[in-house]
């Protein structure tokens, strides 16, 4: 059997969901192993330093690098005030005295007797980092964050927009092909996260923004919508920092495309519960798919499934879903897997499978163009 | 040396190859492909490895795995004797360069880095225009895998060079990989300067100090610098990212990036036959380009220009007008956008359908287009390793500017990556190159056959016969000769613009004349030489001036010869209906796809 590997998107009903929550730079982390948190918790502080001003010195006092320091009235560490005098020349005509003035507030980092520059330092700003979902400390990082876990529906979207949000889940379509239009987002889905189905539009993303709606699950959405929300042309597909108000997950591409049936019913057996979103997605090595994870109340139990991806080769029999077009979204199991590689309508010679849809109907494809799906 | 397996783990996927040696001579035998695994769930280089292999020993019925090891050394059909490695996976090495004047050294830092395989993500330097703040902000914001700091000759400036250890100190600037490693710094500057900088740098950074990139105005010495990177880039770099720890203990030779390895490919091919060479690896996120003139290499990366992760870019960069111009049926903008993100969403996968690869062809010749006005915008007058030359030329770059890549005398022009290489029929390969580069007078075109000169190029650091040898009879597939106008040569259609004679090899002439924008081929196989004798119309030129004929041998290949009369640049039609039938017309002209 060929070792043919292909990554699909995660779906798992209830899972052990684990999140490194890190500060981008070293800090404190203000909780402990064990703590139970809720996801607006803060886990971890620390302070970006403060940016930083350069002031060629020698030039607006007219004198040599070599001498800057003589003529500083504050040293390298000094706090300074806005607008306070940092260094003066010293003439015998007091009228012609030129002084520095500290164009912020904040401390002098370096003063330069090779270039005659001072470096000044903005105060240092504080940033926190939150728990993001409501789970266990498991693990701390000393000085950079924890890791929390949860157990939880976990779904990966394709791709998305915005950061992480939490809010309730609200379904708003009755059917997973059902297009998202404004007049199913009511002002109560304010601050909640709405599942849509097939596809939304611009001007509906627009009134979900009005009406305070913090994410939007969905299965598509065309290209031209997704340029309009953001105000640019996406280039490569590294996002999750941009400030469009609201979270973005789509499913399952780009276009009118029904949401997995598996996903939609998945989401709508969750309706009601606390959920935590990332749109945030990068396509690169490393690569990062958006997340849907929806936490289980501690109370509630029944079986986990592993977190494990399927480590395994394609297999006759196995469920799959086709990713390209002309079969683009459907479902269907591997009916063969023909050792040769075979040709193709491009005239391509490629490793294929053969995929037997759910009414018989079977089709040749390229192995790249399929990811197996769970069952 | 017997048998030797390499791979190219590549942003997308991990090509491995096998190379045997028979009846004394090494041929490449069998290939197998898996997808990369440096992303998650297995964030480890060596999965994908591992799967390529087992590609091939499928193929290959060798034995080449015992579990997860690599048999060596090779006995029979089992184990090899070497493995090797190029690597552009984890978004390759990315590098920000310093130096003190924008067009001096700041520019050779830039060559430096990028002919050691870098994507240069930004160049800063004391008179590039912007505030101290905004460089500090810049520098700490870019993340940047190293930074290369040069500025002043020896002797020279040393405040310029001081100025900017200070921004990059100010900035305290942390790497892209590791968030407890301090970021490798290469100071390749004024060796004056070297005391003070490490004063300034040698605390918050891990400094490097080489030989300066530019002793003197008249000289650039970039090889010590490029050591350097390639050295940093092993041991920082590929240490951090996912598996390849492991991988690096696997190979028998230190893995390389993968456009260093195709660049010394470049050189060797253009030195052994002493000819001009342009080439181009378009890959799934970077377009590389490399230029070979006389003695000057240069190589440029367009590090958002590819076919999968970047083809999103390729839209954002080119604009969906100069896409849908190459795409021969009618289309909606609104499909084409949402197939283009689909892509980029699912980089691995790959057209089924004719309608599909069309597509995909008509984006390629734009990613390709836009990268090669890249290079020769970044290729003025760079001049490569250890070359000298005098104040007069230093102060002609600086002002003049002009881009050393003259269409006219380019002898060789070679396409590599999954678009070109495997294009299901060589005739694509050789129009797609032909739009988007524009050859001018007369090209030859060759294309990598299966996208091994990643392979080869790492491999020649081991074995030069094996790598020669292999590239001579199982790599360079040429696809024959392109006769063309030169720049600027427009027409109308129809319009009398050459006649010519082709003399076979068995001595047979061929008499015909070609009217303004078609295009014709002419079968001549490979390893066959004509000559052409072409008489340009009076308002005409294909070389030699308006009017003028040119003689010249012209060679075959798995397409021929193509008598290009489309104008430099090509001639479109301006509405969709006409331009769509010419398109057609074109395409059947060179037989690219199947009616």
């Amino acid at each position: 059997m060929t070792h043919a590997y292909t990554p699909g998107l995660r779906i798992n009903e209830r899972t052990k969901v684990t999140s490194r929550r890190v500060l981008p730079l070293l800090g404190d982390v203000v909780v402990k192993k064990g703590d139970v948190l809720k996801a607006e918790d803060v886990v971890a502080r620390t302070h970006l330093p403060g940016k930083v001003h350069a002031i060629n010195a020698v030039n607006r006092l007219g004198i040599q690098p070599k001498d800057l320091k003589e003529y500083m009235l504050r040293k390298e560490g000094d706090s300074v005030t806005k607008d306070e005098i940092i260094a003066e020349t010293k003439p015998f005509i007091k009228m012609m005295k030129t002084v520095l003035l500290s164009p912020i507030t904040g401390t002098i980092e370096t003063i330069s007797a090779v270039t005659g520059q001072v470096f000044l330092r903005e105060p240092p700003k504080p940033i926190e980092v939150h728990a993001y979902v409501d789970g266990t400390v498991i693990d701390i990082m000393d000085k950079e964050g924890v890791v929390m876990e949860t157990t939880a529906t976990f779904i990966q979207g394709i791709f998305g927009v915005g950061g992480e949000t939490v809010g309730e889940l609200a379904i708003t379509v009755d059917k997973p092909d059902d297009i998202l239009t404004a007049d199913r987002i009511l002002p109560a889905h304010k601050e909640k996260i709405i599942v849509g189905g097939a596809y939304i539009q611009h001007d509906v993303i627009d009134k979900a923004k009005e009406v305070g709606v913090r994410g939007i699950i969905v299965g598509g959405l065309d290209d031209e919508d997704l340029r309009k929300l953001l105000g640019y042309d996406l280039g490569v597909a590294i996002t999750g920092s941009e400030e469009i108000g609201i979270t973005l997950i789509i499913t399952e591409g780009f276009g009118k495309i029904q949401m997995a049936l598996r996903t939609f019913e998945l989401l709508k057996s969750r309706s009601g519960s606390k959920t935590s979103i990332n749109g945030a997605t990068q396509i690169r090595a490393g690569v990062v798919r958006p997340e849907i994870v929806i936490p289980f109340d501690k109370a509630s139990k029944t079986t986990e499934s592993t977190d494990e991806p399927l480590g395994r080769g394609m297999e006759i029999g196995d469920p799959i879903r086709i990713i390209r077009v002309p079969y683009f979204g459907k479902i269907g199991k591997i009916k063969s897997l023909p050792f040769a590689p075979q040709k193709i309508e491009t005239e391509a010679t490629v490793r294929t499978l053969e995929v037997e849809f759910p009414d018989g109907f079977t089709a040749n494809v390229p192995r790249t163009n399929v990811e197996m799906i769970e069952t | 040396m017997n048998v030797i397996i390499a791979t190219d783990c590549g942003s997308t996927t991990t090509k491995a190859i096998l190379i045997e040696k028979k009846d004394g001579v090494y041929r490449q035998t069998f290939r197998g492909e898996a997808p990369t695994t440096v992303e998650a769930p297995f964030e480890d280089v060596t999965r994908g490895v591992l799967n390529a292999f087992a590609e091939v020993e499928e193929l290959s019925g060798r034995k080449i795995l015992d579990g997860e090891k690599i048999i060596t050394p090779a006995r029979g059909n089992v184990g090899v004797d070497i493995y090797v490695s190029t690597s552009s996976a984890g978004g390759g090495l990315q590098m920000m360069v310093a130096g003190a004047v924008k067009t001096m050294t700041a520019e050779s830092a830039q060559r430096a880095a990028l002919g050691a395989g870098a994507i240069v993500m930004d160049v800063i330097a004391s008179n590039d225009r912007r505030l101290p703040h905004e460089k500090i902000d810049r520098i700490r914001h870019l993340r940047p895998d190293m930074i290369l700091l040069s500025g002043g000759t020896d002797g020279g400036t040393v405040t310029h060079v001081v100025e900017l250890a200070e921004y990059i100190s100010a900035a305290n600037p942390r790497p892209r990989l590791g968030m407890t490693f301090q970021l490798p710094v290469i100071y390749a500057g004024n060796k004056e300067a070297r005391e003070k900088i490490k004063e300034i740098l040698n605390q918050k950074t891990s400094l490097h100090i080489t030989d300066n990139i530019r002793p003197t105005l008249e000289r650039e010495n970039l090889f010590p610098a490029r050591q350097e990177i390639q050295k940093l880039f092993l041991e920082h770099v590929m240490a951090q990212a996912p598996g390849y720890k492991k991988l690096m203990t696997w190979t028998g030779a230190p893995i390389m990036p993968t456009p260093g390895a195709v660049g010394l490919i470049m050189q060797t091919i253009a030195r052994k036959n002493t000819i001009n060479v342009v080439g181009v690896d378009i890959g799934g996120a970077t377009t590389d380009v490399f230029s070979v003139y006389g003695e000057i290499f240069n190589r440029t990366v367009s590090a958002n220009l590819g076919m999968s992760y970047s083809i999103s870019n390729v839209l954002a960069e080119a604009g969906l007008d100069n896409i849908l111009r190459w795409i021969p049926f009618d289309m909606d903008e609104s499909d084409l956008r949402n197939r283009i993100k689909n892509k980029m969403i699912r980089p691995t996968t790959i057209p089924q359908t004719l309608e599909e690869l069309k597509i995909e062809q008509a984006i390629a010749r734009e990613a390709l287009r836009v990268s090669f006005e890249q290079h020769k915008s970044l290729a003025v007058g760079l001049k490569g390793v250890q070359r000298e030359r005098d104040i007069s030329e230093a102060f002609k770059q600086e002002i003049s500017g002009d881009t050393i890549v003259d269409m006219l005398k380019l002898d060789l022009l070679v396409g590599s990556g999954g678009v070109l290489s495997h294009a299901p029929r060589r005739s694509q390969a050789m129009l797609m190159v032909i739009d988007a580069f524009l050859p001018e007078g007369i090209t030859r075109i060759a294309v990598d056959s299966i996208f091994m000169m990643p392979h080869l190029g790492v491999l020649s650091t081991v074995n030069e016969q094996a790598a020669t040898e292999v590239f001579e009879k199982d790599c360079l597939i040429h696809l024959g000769t392109c006769v063309s106008l030169v720049r600027n040569m427009t027409g109308k259609p129809g319009e009398k613009c050459i006649s010519y004679i082709i003399t076979m090899p068995d001595g047979k002439k061929i008499e015909e004349s070609l009217p303004y924008g078609e295009l014709r081929v002419l079968p001549l196989d490979i390893d066959r030489v004509a000559e052409i004798d072409v008489v340009p119309a009076k308002n005409f030129d294909v070389g030699s001036g308006k009017g003028k004929p040119v003689k010249a041998k012209v060679s075959g290949g798995s397409v021929g010869i193509v008598i290009d009369t489309r104008g430099r640049p090509i001639t479109l039609a301006k509405d969709r209906a006409s331009r769509v039938k010419q398109l057609r017309q074109w395409a059947k002209a060179i037989d690219a796809y199947p009616e």
